[in-house]
């Protein structure tokens, strides 16, 4: 009976296959009906239905908003006999509910091609004269094939809302003038510009000066900062493993402490140590003779300081990793190395160390990425300070990030902040993707088992 | 020969008890001090002369001539730290899952995205989740801060995601064969199987609310709804040297089970940071 309706169709020069198509491609669900898939028909149906009415009372002109970011800032307006004050267009929650719109509407369009799909190929199946599925067929299906779809929704939904849409709407204020004091909303309207925000950041004296101060010192901070951590670690590694230390445990244990405390406490107990006035190091430095070192309050020092605490945090988790590859170094390689007459220093530059750079290089470069974006240190110990004249809106210790930070949430320059988060991400990506491509269990994780 | 070694191991230890003391310093000293008469940073000997309990207690007082409820700081941390550690572990298990034990459409491009994504610095968006929220009516609220660490969580899978990795598949497969559903193995036998990696993931999330200073700050305006990393900051900062002794205390009282759970978990989690690092 199937085959007849099938080979009657063929004859007619256009196959199931193809209504279907043509019908979902004119309105969603159509072509599902034809196949008769009516429940899944009418859901399609509905769906575009609903998304029609969307777009028709608000998606048109959230888009509209988003090319325009508004025509009409907030003013003063005669109404009656009084003047009062009119909201006008606010551009940034334009641009946001044009992104909503923008991500709806695209994932529209790829619900619409699946719809035109899945018509075509239950249309072929009907063409081969097989049963199609019912609706409850379908759904059962759709829980065993698709179970990792349903473990996935949540968390994708997590993180479209609250990561990527404020990733795109960032990228996009770097090309506007959102910033104070002239373009804030709601007083005033923010305008697409294009790249001046960083032909600016490169081109005008002050803020050129500060991103290349900063820029400078931040991977100044990054290298030493992961070089005296990494070496550091190696170092009190080989210490505690030396043969006859006694009470290996106990010393391992000890040194563990600094990762242990919660960074944000131990960084404000440091910036009370080191206090220039009452600081107890101080206190003991003027006991001995020495006069008090401005820890904190003098650029160059401040610097020498955030290292140094950077290492007092950063020291153990080196050691950890160290202590681990070190246990897994072949004792016989020492052995014949003896027996060869090596020196404790060859043993440790031919044995030791191409052991340990090999296992723990990728973790060398993450951390590198990693001390880039170390907010915390800089931010909870100097605060960016000592106050630089000569830099717009940072101080002499500032990082990008810090700097990013400041920008944003106290001086309201967001496009430039913006700017400075793109570049940074330019950064981390390149180290990121040259570390990823490296290691091998993305590439071959199937070979596992 | 010999002298030498033992001039060795001589040197050896005393660079050992030198780096202890650095570590144990800060420490040792901010205990000390919370437990010192007085309220300033300075102080003429190491070991305070007097004990007292004093800061601790006024830390539970609440105190007409300052703003400090710390009682609610604690409470408000606590809170938000254990429902993000609850939501956050869920998300990040079944994200993890997802992609360890399935081969399906769209995978190897939703790692390399999940991939990407963990690289941008989380507060570069800090505005844009601001206006996200205040859109929400959310700003301000606890629930908030919750929503911003939990949603993330799916980012952080490749740990666990290696850990599903090395659960051998015949156990699924000879389940699937018994007629079990997916939800069923995934419960019955992947869930028991995974408490290591859960307990890794719940202190490591548990940990992040706990200490985060960034988003708290941005998020919670409110006094009363401010988390302890916020208000011992701004203890810190603007009462500075005449309250530190307040501080000490405070302090004390929030790392100390941090810390503590820590160094009694340190071989689990140093495992897991190896794991994580190595693998990839």
């Amino acid at each position: 009976m199937n085959k007849a309706i099938a080979d009657h169709n063929r004859a007619a020069g256009m196959g199931n296959a193809g209504i279907a198509a043509l019908l979902s491609a004119i309105f969603m669900g159509l072509g599902q009906m034809y196949n008769r898939q009516w429940a899944k028909g009418i859901i399609f149906l509905l769906a575009e239905l609903v998304s029609l009415y969307l777009i028709v009372t608000s998606l048109a002109y959230n888009l509209w908003g988003l090319i325009t970011l508004g025509e009409q800032p907030a003013h003063m307006e005669k109404i009656g006999r009084l003047y009062r004050n009119v909201p006008g267009d606010h551009s940034i929650f334009m641009m946001i509910y044009g992104l909503v719109a923008l991500l709806y509407i695209g994932l529209l369009v790829c619900f619409y091609i699946a719809n035109i799909k899945d018509a075509y190929r239950i249309g072929k199946r009907r063409e081969r004269g097989e049963k199609v599925n019912t609706f409850r067929e379908t759904w059962r299906l759709l829980g065993n094939q698709g179970f990792p779809y349903v473990l996935l929704t949540l968390p994708a939904i997590g993180v479209l809302v609250f990561t990527i849409l404020p990733i795109i709407f960032m990228v996009l204020m770097a090309f506007t003038n959102y910033s104070a004091p002239d373009h804030i909303p709601p007083k005033s309207l923010v305008d697409w510009v294009g790249l001046r925000t960083f032909t600016n950041l490169v081109t005008l004296e002050a803020w050129s000066h500060t991103f290349v101060g900063v820029f400078t010192w931040t991977i100044i901070w990054a290298v030493v900062a992961t070089v005296t951590t990494y070496f550091g670690g190696i170092l009190v590694a080989l210490l505690i493993e030396q043969r006859g230390i006694k009470f290996k445990g106990f010393w391992r244990t000890l040194f563990i402490l600094p990762y242990a405390i919660p960074q944000f406490i131990s960084l404000l107990v440091m910036r009370n140590l080191l206090n220039y006035q009452f600081g107890p190091v101080n206190q003991y430095l003027r006991l001995m003779g020495f006069g008090g070192v401005p820890w904190l309050n003098d650029p160059f020092w401040a610097k020498v300081t955030v290292i140094m605490v950077n290492m007092w945090i950063g020291i153990p988790v080196s050691m950890i990793l160290v202590l681990g590859v070190l246990t897994a170094i072949p004792r016989d390689l020492y052995e014949a190395a003896e027996v060869d007459g090596a020196t404790g220093f060859q043993k440790f530059r031919n044995i030791t160390m191409p052991f340990v750079l090999f296992q723990t290089a990728p973790i060398l470069i993450m951390q590198f990425a990693g001390n880039i974006n170390n907010f915390n240190v800089i931010f909870l110990l100097t605060n960016g300070l000592p106050a630089n004249g000569d830099y717009a809106y940072a101080g002499s210790t500032d990082l990008l990030v810090t700097w990013l930070y400041k920008l944003t949430l106290d001086n309201q320059r967001y496009n430039f902040a913006s700017a400075i988060g793109i570049i940074i991400f330019i950064i981390i990506a390149a180290f990121s993707l040259y570390n990823y491509r490296r290691s091998r269990s993305f590439k071959e994780e199937d070979m596992i088992q | 020969m010999k002298q030498k070694r033992r001039l060795n191991l001589v040197l050896s230890y005393i660079m050992l008890v030198l780096i202890a003391l650095v570590c144990i310093y800060p420490a040792l000293w901010i205990i000390l001090s919370s437990f010192k008469v007085g309220d300033s940073l300075y102080s003429e000997t190491l070991i305070p002369t007097q004990l007292t309990l004093e800061h601790y207690k006024d830390l539970f007082r609440s105190q007409s001539d300052k703003d400090l409820p710390y009682l609610q700081w604690y409470w408000n941390t606590l809170k938000i730290a254990v429902t993000s550690m609850v939501l956050g572990t869920l998300l990040q298990v079944l994200t993890a899952y997802a992609m360890s034990r399935f081969r399906f459409k769209g995978r190897q491009t939703m790692m390399s995205v999940i991939l990407i994504l963990g690289m941008f610095p989380g507060f570069m968006s800090m505005i844009a989740v601001y206006v996200i929220l205040l859109q929400m009516n959310l700003l301000n609220s606890p629930w908030a801060l919750i929503l911003v660490y939990t949603s993330g969580a799916a980012l952080g899978m490749f740990v666990a995601k290696g850990f599903f990795d090395t659960i051998p598949r015949a156990l699924e497969e000879s389940a699937l064969l018994d007629g079990a559903s997916h939800s069923q193995i995934f419960r019955l036998i992947i869930l028991p199987l995974s408490t290591p990696i859960m307990t890794y993931i719940a202190i490591t999330t548990f940990t992040a609310a706990w200490v985060d200073f960034i988003f708290a700050r941005l998020i919670l305006r409110s006094r009363e709804n401010w988390t302890l990393a916020v208000g011992l900051y701004e203890l810190v900062s603007s009462y500075s040297s005449t309250e530190f002794t307040l501080f000490a205390a405070g302090s004390v009282l929030v790392a100390l089970p941090i810390t503590l759970l820590y160094m009694f978990l340190q071989r689990f989690l140093v495992h897991g940071l190896t794991a994580g690092a190595t693998k990839g």
